[in-house]
């Protein structure tokens, strides 16, 4: 019959469109896509100053504030400060970067800033290691590198993320760590 | 507390040291009257008279201009081989301790000689923390800036590096960091393209502690403290010996005052 072979053809056609739709949809549906998300990670057995989602999105204007209080006016002691930050949260980073909140792309700092592809300055005056008020102690004690390098070589120290628990594995875990 | 309690142990201090110096007694006695208004028990009175002349400031509260900080250098006791301020200076801001134009130095040892009498005298010369600082008056963006309690620091967030401030200090107390840096402290930010210089310890300071320079000059050659509080010791001292400014002339008012040279 004539007209079967072109019906065969639509058929085999239509199948081919519908797998190729597919085949393009299926990388896009992927969590990870092309682009790395954030990978948090912090050690939340203390409180920081406000919410994620508050330092989330504010951070840069406490700091900028802050930090012109203090220089200027010499204020001291305020909630916010950039060494309060690096004290909590430097790390987990990785050989020469280890402890360091910039150096490496899953340092606390950095691995959001290349996702958003924001310039981060900070670090290029402040040290982005851990040593709060106490820098000669910190130096002349080998053990007290702060909670902030002992929660990266715990990190360093764990086995390979699993995407159940990992922190940053899924969409929304950022959103849930701080 | 009321004010008779108060002579009590400055009697029975004097009556454990009957050959105490009159002059010191005074002196204590005086300090006391003063701090009559301040609620404090009367041992800790003593203490505070006879000793600290720095308080830590309170968390939150700004530097105020009723102190202005300085220091006062006695160069008959500064030893020309002694290196002992400049290496605490590095140790404590993070310093390379190079010597290179190019490096970093917000405090030198300088040697003076009188040129008809052939005396000379050794000195540390570091940024003197002018009343009226050029440095301030040429910078173009603002960062350059004298605090309240009369420091002069760089607001390094909007330094552009324009040097303008290095070429006005005429005590050549001003550096400019050429390289990227990555062993700074945590309390003293330095960065490529901008210009330092002593900060008189300010981190220090605000938490009460003396400038490193002053804490570790193993003759105590260098005095820290309130030149507007009479009775500091800086202020007294400065009454009782004869002390000069580096180019005076200028009349910038500086902080930093010599004795000796």
């Amino acid at each position: 019959m004539p007209g079967m072979v072109p019906t065969r053809w639509l058929a085999a056609i239509a199948a081919a469109l519908c797998a190729a739709a597919f085949a393009g949809a299926a990388p896009a549906a992927e969590p990870a896509g092309r682009v790395a998300k954030p990978s948090i990670s912090v050690d939340r057995s203390t409180q920081c100053i406000d919410s994620p989602e508050v330092m989330r999105r504010t951070h840069m204007d406490m700091l900028r504030h802050q930090r012109d209080r203090t220089v200027r006016q010499g204020i001291r002691g305020e909630k916010v400060s950039l060494n309060g930050c690096i004290d909590c949260h430097a790390g987990p980073g990785a050989g020469a970067a280890a402890g360091s909140a910039v150096g490496s792309p899953d340092a606390f700092c950095e691995t959001c800033h290349r996702y958003a592809a924001v310039k981060l300055d900070c670090f290029e005056c402040h040290q982005p290691r851990p040593g709060g008020a106490q820098p000669a102690r910190a130096q002349a004690d080998g053990q007290s590198q702060g909670r902030a390098a002992r929660a990266a070589q715990a990190f360093l120290a764990a086995p390979a993320t699993v995407p159940g628990n990992a922190p940053g594995s899924g969409p929304g875990a950022a959103g849930a760590q701080r | 507390m009321s004010c008779s309690d108060r002579p009590d142990p400055m009697q029975s201090r004097q009556a454990e040291r009957p050959d105490a110096n009159p002059s010191r007694r005074a002196m204590l006695a005086a300090g006391t009257a003063a701090l009559a208004g301040v609620l404090l028990a009367p041992g800790v009175h003593l203490i505070e008279v006879a000793g600290a002349e720095v308080a830590a400031r309170p968390a939150g509260e700004p530097a105020s201009s009723k102190v202005r900080w300085g220091m006062l250098i006695d160069t008959t006791r500064c030893a020309t081989d002694c290196n002992a301020c400049v290496k605490a200076c590095n140790a404590e801001n993070g310093l390379s301790g190079g010597t290179l134009p190019t490096d970093s130095q917000w405090i030198r040892k300088v040697e003076i000689r009188h040129r008809e009498t052939g005396r000379t005298s050794s000195a540390p010369v570091m940024c003197q923390h002018c009343a009226n600082p050029p440095c301030v008056d040429v910078c173009p963006t603002g960062a350059s800036f004298k605090r309240a309690d009369g420091i002069v620091l760089v607001d390094r967030h909007i330094c552009i590096g324009c040097r303008y401030c290095v070429m006005a200090c005429p005590y050549k107390a001003r550096s400019f960091v050429h390289e990227p840096l990555t062993t700074q402290k945590p309390e003293v930010p330095r960065g490529k393209g901008t210009v330092e210089g002593c900060t008189m310890c300010v981190h220090r300071v605000d938490r009460g502690e003396q400038p490193a320079c002053a804490e570790s000059c193993p003759e105590q050659a260098i005095l820290f403290g309130d030149l507007n509080d009479p009775e500091s010791a800086i202020s007294r001292r400065i009454r009782e010996i004869a002390t000069t400014r580096i180019r005076e002339d200028l009349r910038l008012d500086t902080g930093v005052r010599y004795h000796g040279i």
